[in-house]
């Protein structure tokens, strides 16, 4: 196994800050906006991505929530192992409501499809958006585009694209994992 | 987390503490499905689940039936009252015919102990014991250890009393051995005619007086007193039962600290415990009726997601 930095912190940074400002672009001062994080990599992208439009940007009140799509998989069943449910926090009302998911890497565009399908238990949303941190380009299964994108990556499917936080692995990074052959 | 260890829910025996653990935590998440504004997941939706009930019920299998419902898996009823088992079918031929529809799970209740477990040998299916005779209802004592999680914040450590016809209870059985499992304290009281003589050596403690027990215990499961099973007489009258092991508002208000009050339904008023207390702050009853929903759910999606689809 091998692992490759592809992106260190100041480059993720930079990233991060031009999302917020397209998110700001669109979404003004967020009043009909709902920004939901991916369970369970999403969340930390949530986090890192309101803490910025606090700070630097001070757009204040952004409704936040956490989705997990497990129950809305399309390979229960068909996958060795167990699928562990995460939590799933949405205290407000999303209907008529432009909903912008978050999430760290998006690959096939299933998890995607799932969230699509997941957050209309909770109403039907004026608009839904996709932010995503990582696209990894040609590898898609379904006809889903990323909003907003950090970074492209090239990659092959044995080669896994794993992002670190901070404040928990140590470091802000994008590696590419490969497995030696 | 991995997968639970069994493929069958036919008691609580035949878990470990990691699958009960599992169980409950997965049951946390599917509470919060059951409260959306859409109650309703697909995940199941290519499962189909006969509901066996060769004996009464309505709330445990109102409980499956909606928890299979909010699963979408399709859903098939029989009832023993209008089958052809009065005709003399045997059991498996019963589940065997049922089966070639091409049914995937078994929820079934039957009046004979490990009859969940004989069938369990004998179809291609995976098995939900709805209650055995007197013997096991597993589904219920998770969804009283998922209760009392919810209102004390863990089991480990907690004292549960059980309290009254522990004889002729399933729940008191499966219980006994999911607590215990899980690192709690338990007690069961009751008149001496209604506890058996095994009790002490499942590691619980035997108690015959109510006042002893609450004044130990942080929970309280209320059993019903089951007319239905009793053949002898076991106590000389109800109104006797209700002067010993009656819960009232008396008992709880002098009480030093407050405890959690349960019963699995249904509730005989002013037996085993008054009006009263079934609906004070004390009672989680109907709790227990809502995460049962929950904790079904749980089961089912386990037990499914272990009938993996063969490809091709």
């Amino acid at each position: 196994m091998s692992k490759r930095e592809i992106i260190d912190a100041r480059e993720l940074n930079i990233a991060l800050n031009r999302l917020c400002c397209k998110l700001i672009e669109n979404h003004g001062d967020f009043s009909d906006s709902i920004l939901i994080g991916l369970q369970p990599r999403g969340a930390k992208v949530l986090e890192r991505i309101v803490g910025l439009l606090e700070s630097d940007y001070q757009v204040k009140n952004i409704r936040t929530g956490l989705l997990d799509i497990t129950f809305f998989r399309d390979d229960f069943r068909r996958r060795s192992g167990h699928l562990q449910p995460n939590k799933t926090r949405i205290d407000h009302l999303v209907e008529d409501q432009k909903v912008v998911f978050i999430d760290d890497v998006l690959y096939t565009g299933r998890s995607v499809r799932a969230a699509m399908d997941a957050i209309l238990s909770y109403g039907r949303p004026a608009k839904m958006e996709l932010l995503t941190l990582i696209d990894r380009r040609f590898s898609r299964d379904l006809p889903i585009q990323p909003d907003y994108k950090g970074r492209q990556v090239d990659s092959i499917a044995s080669q896994r694209v794993e992002v670190l936080w901070e404040d928990v692995d140590g470091r802000d990074a994008v590696l590419i994992t490969e497995p030696t052959s | 987390m991995s997968e639970l260890s069994v493929n069958h829910l036919l008691g609580i025996k035949h878990l470990t503490a990691e699958d009960i653990q599992l169980i409950l935590d997965t049951a946390t998440q599917f509470k919060e499905v059951i409260n959306r504004p859409i109650k309703k997941v697909p995940t199941l939706r290519d499962i189909t689940i006969a509901n066996l009930f060769f004996e009464n019920s309505t709330r445990t299998r109102l409980s499956f039936e909606l928890a299979e419902k909010r699963l979408s898996a399709d859903v098939v009823n029989f009832s023993a009252a209008s089958s052809s088992v009065k005709k003399g079918e045997t059991l498996v031929d019963t589940v065997n015919n049922i089966l070639s529809m091409k049914v995937d799970m078994v929820v079934m209740r039957h009046p004979n102990p490990g009859a969940g477990e004989f069938l369990s040998q004998h179809v291609d299916a995976s098995i939900v014991n709805a209650g055995d005779g007197a013997h096991e209802h597993p589904t219920q004592a998770l969804l009283d250890a998922f209760s009392i999680r919810e209102a004390i914040g863990t089991l480990e450590g907690t004292k549960v009393a059980i309290v009254g016809d522990i004889v002729h209870s399933r729940v008191a059985l499966s219980n006994v051995l999911l607590l215990k499992k899980m690192g709690a304290e338990v007690m069961v009281c009751g008149p001496t005619t209604l506890v058996p003589k095994y009790m002490h050596t499942l590691g619980v403690r035997v108690e015959h007086n109510l006042q002893t027990a609450i004044e130990w215990c942080d929970v309280a499961n209320m059993l019903r007193v089951q007319h239905e099973r009793q053949d002898i007489k076991y106590f000389p009258s109800i109104a006797e039962y209700r002067a010993q092991y009656g819960l009232t508002m008396e008992h709880l208000d002098a009480l030093e600290k407050p405890i959690v009050v349960m019963h699995p339904g249904p509730i005989n008023r002013g037996v085993e415990i008054t009006s009263e207390v079934a609906d004070s702050e004390h009672a989680i009853i109907l709790d227990q009726v809502q995460n049962g929903v929950a904790v079904r759910m749980a089961v089912l999606y386990l037990l499914a997601e272990k009938r993996k689809l063969s490809k091709g």
